[in-house]
């Protein structure tokens, strides 16, 4: 009695997932990280390790930003000298900072410029380009920097 | 011979394409993206640049009282008010400056009038400097977080904060804030961190 209650029970076809949709699902996954990669658009000339701190704050709207890369230029394994890059060109004369960052302002009024130094750079450089800032009236920077944790090696 | 090729083509089945390879090619290119996408966002300390000086302006006084001296050598070694002092010893100075509320007769008026004035030598490591003005800023946050926790301004006075509920730190009220609206934690209990003109070399 008991085991034709069971005969009766399984069926002939083999019970199986619906695979039909999978598709669908990974092209949706696939669509959102296409939409939310971004490539890096400028190749950075000048090395820069950022500084950890604790009271950071993020910057949501990237489109305000405009990042000043301050450290020593790659070139293999030795140190080069301490430049400084906007956008994709190194600045030569540090005066020319100002120009730019005018154009910057006056496209972006709410402009903020995230300044990326090297750990290892020396105030002196950061104080002129901070200078520089101030004759363009760009008075919104923020000091790039990472959340305190391991020190990376 | 027209009604041959009819009756083969009767015959054929319906032209597809396979699609089940589509989920492999979806799921490699899906692969190649999380690998190289970098959900970074950008974060640092916020400062706000005091504006340019018109060369017959001078910059406004302050009492001597209300402002907190921080000096940072080309060695790294840190001066407050003129003493040595320890990059740890800064956060409980400036909590100490700004929330005397004119008991100590060295140190500030009010919060509202403490100013911490950060100066740098040429030399000064970079690292250092924002060792040094994150301590700051994390006193103020310590200060902010208390007020978020109570809902309450420090100082003999106190009175509410006027924030709608208590947040368990200041980062909840932060990011519960709409981008629009005011924060009343930075507007009742502003911090002023001066970064000093840098020698010109005299």
């Amino acid at each position: 009695m008991a085991s034709q209650k069971f005969e009766r029970r399984s069926s002939s076809t083999e019970p199986e997932f619906t695979t039909a949709s999978l598709p669908d699902i990974v092209f949706m996954l696939l669509i959102f990280f296409m939409v939310a990669t971004v490539l890096r658009e400028t190749d950075i000339k000048v090395r820069t390790q950022l500084p950890q701190a604790e009271a950071l704050t993020k910057i949501d709207q990237k489109r305000l930003i405009s990042k000043v890369h301050i450290g020593p230029l790659k070139r293999g394994e030795n140190k080069g000298s301490t430049a400084i890059q906007i956008d994709d060109a190194l600045i030569e004369n540090r005066r020319t900072i100002r120009q730019i960052m005018y154009r910057k302002l006056q496209e972006q009024p709410k402009l903020i410029v995230s300044l990326k130094v090297d750990r290892d750079s020396e105030m002196q450089i950061v104080n002129e380009v901070q200078q520089e800032l101030r004759e363009a009236n760009a008075l919104r920077i923020n000091y790039s920097s990472n959340r305190e944790g391991p020190p990376p090696s | 011979m027209a009604g041959l090729l009819d009756k083969r083509r009767q015959n054929r089945e319906e032209a597809s394409i396979p699609t089940a390879g589509m989920a492999d090619i979806a799921f490699l290119l899906l692969i190649f993206f999380l690998v190289t996408t970098t959900i970074n966002v950008d974060t640092g300390i916020g400062m706000t640049l005091p504006p340019k000086l018109k060369p017959e302006q001078t910059p406004p006084p302050v009492k001597e009282r209300n402002l907190l001296k921080i000096l940072v050598n080309a060695q790294g070694d840190v001066l407050v008010e003129e003493e040595r002092a320890r990059v740890g010893e800064i956060r409980d100075r400036v909590k100490k400056h700004v929330l005397n509320f004119g008991q100590d007769s060295d140190l500030a008026d009010s919060p509202d009038d403490a100013v911490i004035s950060i100066k740098t030598d040429a030399q000064t490591p970079y690292s250092t400097y924002i060792e040094v003005l994150d301590e700051v800023w994390m006193s103020y946050r310590e200060i902010w977080d208390r007020i978020a926790q109570t809902n309450r301004l420090p100082g003999p006075e106190g009175g509410t904060a006027g924030l709608d509920q208590q947040y368990s730190s200041y980062r909840e009220y932060y990011t519960s804030l709409e981008p629009e609206e005011d924060n009343k934690i930075r507007d009742a209990f502003g911090a002023q961190i001066s970064i000093a003109e840098p020698d010109t070399g005299e």
